[in-house]
């Protein structure tokens, strides 16, 4: 196969600069191109500038000189297919093929503020952005067209940018510009293209990035090298407690390649030549540190005991005063506790960034999942305005939410500061990454219902024990782990505990009577955003106890489900999953388990239920997860198969998380430090997986990267129980937790 | 000391501690961005090149360790214009989310590939074991590689 050349590559080096957009900017607005990046092909459709204001086209949509679309989103690239999916939206909206148009991800010196990306939001919040700014855009080159060749709007049509009117008129959206200066505001109320006339969207157009990786090319924030640029690695302490005691700078130094050692309070770096120059540096200050610090008091065995001791009194997210009493009224009543340990995020790339300091103005390259917040924490962090900072996002390793991509780049810029006019590259090493990520955090969920004589269910109360689910950086620079080493150091304040400790807690069965207590609890580990935050332990938890409140009814799980759900969307992707699965048609056979789980992602998002099969090995003790179905509504489905992709991941990641995973730690910090011991799924033990797409092209597109994490993992607990007979409420589902 | 290397069939020789890792002086010598740092450790296989054909990782052996061996990357597979036929089914089924591991995946079921040109899905999968993948792409890198073995090419 001859390597494809789209021509959206090929336009590159041949346009100028000649601006034509929608948005007059004064020339003093255009930066000169920033060429350093060798290996990056700079874009040089458009000049880089800095966008205004949200509500103008030009915030989104630029056409330039050369019949070429630049699309700006503030969303980043994380391996979702991002960049793919809203080009598509871009081109769907403006009719004009997709090889016309470049996507530039998040960068504070050109793209619109979308906070992070995060919450399965980016679809659905810049695509939505992105959608309104080209229908309003296609719109509008219309009505000059209109008006230039005196005929009604509704005459024309479009095609590839190019407008054709009835009597023969021809003129592209380039044509029509002329060299003028236009702009507009996003009209929000724009009509979208009637779903029936898609071309571009709902079609797997290939990820064009998939491409440049398998020829190796230059495509992570870790390939970026800058001229002269030096290599820096971070000690991290041995524990979070741990205070630098003393450190002999001078034999680090003496090492070959060396630069220097930077000591602030606990932070200690080095900075080196050659890359494995400063790894050499690195383990050697290890060695040349001594360090003191508090020993963790609460250990594993007691968490979730402490959990339960130690948190605030609860807050109540819905109440019910009788709710009680009315499950210990009921026909059917059952109670159960469940728990998540603390997971990894495990990105498979250590974190990576660079910075540069010229003339008090700072630089960063940054995996980031949000350009801005990391602008505004390091303008905390540095004591400067947030204008003297540019942070430019750039893909990282697969993050799955807040690893340690904010640490480095903050690291990086600390570092930098030793160093004006030199960019500062830092890499974690493996052990930086496992043991200073921060959480997923452990939970305990307790649940308790009541059922009618017809297996309905009446009453439902859950209370949540969980530290927190967001400690990302938004203005604090106490955030960032490093702040707090300092010798003049930022305190972090965990601040208001965030509402995903609770989602997706609440059931989307119909349920008259309902309580939701959370109990926030500050807990021994460092924790953050983990995909789907605390819904991956509340759906593990809901759906394993449907599958109990099912068996109690004595009701088959997928009937059991149908009952008590209203929403046609739901019952849709269980009747799917069944008629794919050959559900109701399954044979029992003595080996097998077979476990199902829905959710719908938020109570907002993307629709998922999934079937589990496990094989039971009873003679050894052991199972294995054999088979995961999937069916998904995710609305409007942009991209087949990135939206299959995407839901494929999730599920093996769950099934990862759920079968084998939990941070190790004991009284002296994290024990979890590498592959060997925080083993995650391998390619022998993976199961096999199919997803099929419920696609609603009359629907706006829903959040989907999430959407497998807490059903896969009910799914294997129901599947285990209905291959052992053993109920594994604690996570993860090991053999031996299994009554042989 | 100096180093004799030959990547991608091209001899190079550089001056470089001899106990530097290969990884690195592919990555800030030769500007070869394929193979990744993962661990340091050797667990993780995104570091691995083909070394006389076989898959190595390349992030703790010493880069002299491999100076009377071809080194092959990843960016040494295609033949000028042309894909090879492992990056053309890594493409077309679109076998990666982030990217991080795809190195690695490739990199070792190639050299599966190269002793069995007929591999079942058995033994892709023990090829690949080696590889971590966090995204949870492994199902698409086994289909990619045995689409490539339905190709019957020459590997």
């Amino acid at each position: 196969m001859a390597i494809p050349k789209p021509s959206r590559r090929d336009f590159l080096k041949t346009s100028g600069h000649l601006l034509i957009g929608f948005n007059l900017l004064p020339l003093a607005y255009c930066q000169p191109k920033d060429e350093e990046g060798l290996g990056y092909s700079t874009y040089e459709g458009i000049p880089e500038r800095p966008h205004l204001d949200k509500n103008l086209i030009d915030s989104w949509i630029r056409l330039d000189a050369d019949g070429h679309v630049t699309v700006l989103t503030g969303k980043q690239e994380l391996g979702q297919g991002i960049r793919t999916a809203l080009l598509q939206i871009a081109a769907e909206e403006l009719d004009v093929d997709i090889d016309r148009c470049h996507i530039i991800n998040g960068d504070t010196g050109q793209t619109a503020n979308e906070g992070y990306t995060a919450g399965s939001n980016s679809v659905e919040g810049s695509g939505k952005a992105i959608r309104e700014a080209a229908a309003t855009a296609r719109n509008y080159m219309l009505s000059l067209a209109s008006v230039n060749w005196d005929i009604d709007i509704e005459s024309l049509e479009v095609k590839n940018g190019e407008i054709l009117g009835p009597s023969g008129q021809k003129a592209s959206y380039w044509e029509l510009l002329d060299g003028k200066y236009l702009e507009s505001k996003v009209d929000n109320k724009i009509a979208f293209k009637d779903a029936k006339n898609h071309q571009v969207i709902g079609n797997s157009i290939l990820r064009e990035d998939i491409l440049n990786m398998v020829l190796g090319k230059t495509h992570f924030v870790h390939d970026l090298r800058l001229p002269g640029m030096l290599h820096a690695r971070i000690v991290h302490p041995p524990s979070y407690s741990a205070r630098l005691v003393s450190v002999d700078v001078e034999s680090a130094i003496s090492l070959q390649g060396v630069l220097k050692v930077i000591q602030d309070g606990s932070f200690l770096a080095v900075v080196a030549k050659r890359e494995y120059q400063a790894i050499r540096a690195w383990e050697k200050l290890k060695e040349l540190s001594t360090w003191e610090s508090e020993k963790i008091t609460v250990l594993p065995d007691q968490l979730f005991e402490d959990l339960k001791r130690k948190s605030q009194s609860p807050q109540t997210i819905e109440q019910n005063n009788s709710i009680l009493s009315k499950i210990n009224q009921s026909n059917k009543k059952h109670r159960a506790s469940f728990f998540r340990p603390y997971h990894m995020h495990g990105s498979t790339g250590p974190s990576c960034a660079l910075a540069k300091w010229e003339a008090g103005k700072l630089t960063v390259w940054s995996p980031t999942q949000g350009v801005y917040p990391l602008r505004n924490t390091l303008a905390d962090l540095f004591d400067i305005n947030e204008e003297s900072i540019r942070c430019i996002g750039l893909p990282g390793s697969g993050c799955y939410g807040h690893n340690g991509a904010d640490d480095v780049s903050a690291e990086a810029a600390l570092i930098a500061k030793a160093f004006p006019n030199v960019p500062i590259r830092l890499q974690w090493m493996r052990e930086n990454e496992h043991m200073w990520e921060p959480y997923g955090s452990a939970m305990r969920i307790e649940l308790s219902a009541g059922m009618d004589a017809q297996g309905l269910i009446t009453a439902w109360d859950t209370q949540i024990w969980s530290d927190t689910h967001s400690t990302r950086p938004r203005g604090d620079a106490g955030n960032y782990v490093s702040a707090r080493h300092l010798e003049n150091p930022f305190t972090f304040d965990k601040g208001g505990f965030s509402g995903g400790s609770y989602r997706n807690a609440t059931p989307l069965y119909n349920i008259s009577d309902k309580r939701l207590l959370l109990h926030n609890y500050d807990g021994p580990l460092r924790t953050s955003a983990l995909r789907g935050l605390g819904a991956y332990g509340n759906i593990f938890a809901l759906e394993s106890f449907i599958d109990e409140l099912s068996h109690l009814a004595d009701q088959d799980p997928l009937n059991f489900r149908k009952n008590n759900l209203d929403d046609p969307r739901a019952i849709a992707v269980l009747d799917k999953l069944a008629k794919e699965t050959g559900y109701h048609d399954r044979i029992k056979k003595s080996d097998t388990g077979y476990g199902l789980a829905f959710a719908k992602y938020k109570n907002s998002a993307a629709y998922l239920a999934v079937l589990a099969e496990v094989t039971v090995f009873k003679d050894k003790k052991s199972f294995h997860l054999k088979r995961l179905t999937a069916v998904i509504d995710a609305g409007l489905c942009i991209n087949p198969d990135g939206l299959i992709n995407q839901t494929e991941g999730g599920m093996i990641q769950s099934a990862s998380w759920t079968l084998l995973e939990e941070v190790h730690y004991d009284e002296n910090g994290i024990l979890s430090k590498d592959w060997n011991s925080y083993p995650i799924l391998r390619a022998m033990k993976t199961p096999e997986v199919k997803v099929h797409v419920i696609n609603r092209p009359e629907e706006k597109p829903l959040g989907a990267g999430e959407a497998a994490q807490g059903p896969v993992a009910a799914a294997i607990a129901n599947a285990v129980f209905d291959g052992t007979g053993t109920r594994v409420r604690d996570l993860p589902i090991k053999a031996e937790k299994i009554d042989w | 000391m100096p180093i004799k290397l030959k990547v991608n069939g091209t001899a190079r020789s550089l001056e470089v501690e001899s106990d530097e890792p290969l990884l690195y002086v592919l990555r800030d010598e030769f500007g070869l961005n394929g193979a990744k740092f993962g661990c340091g450790l050797q667990q993780c296989g995104t570091c691995m090149v083909l070394a006389d054909g076989e898959a190595v990782p390349t992030c703790v052996q010493p880069c002299k360790n491999f100076e009377e061996m071809e080194i092959q990357t990843i960016e040494g597979l295609a033949n000028g214009d042309n894909l090879h036929p492992i990056q053309e089914s890594f493409y077309k089924e679109q076998a990666a989310q982030c990217g991080y591991c795809l190195n690695g995946m490739l990199i070792a079921g190639l050299a599966l590939l190269k002793k069995n040109s007929n591999p079942d899905e058995e033994e892709v999968r023990s090829a690949l074991d080696k590889v971590i993948c966090r995204c949870g792409t492994h199902n698409r890198f086994i289909r990619a590689i045995l689409k490539t073995a339905e190709t019957n090419s020459k590997f």
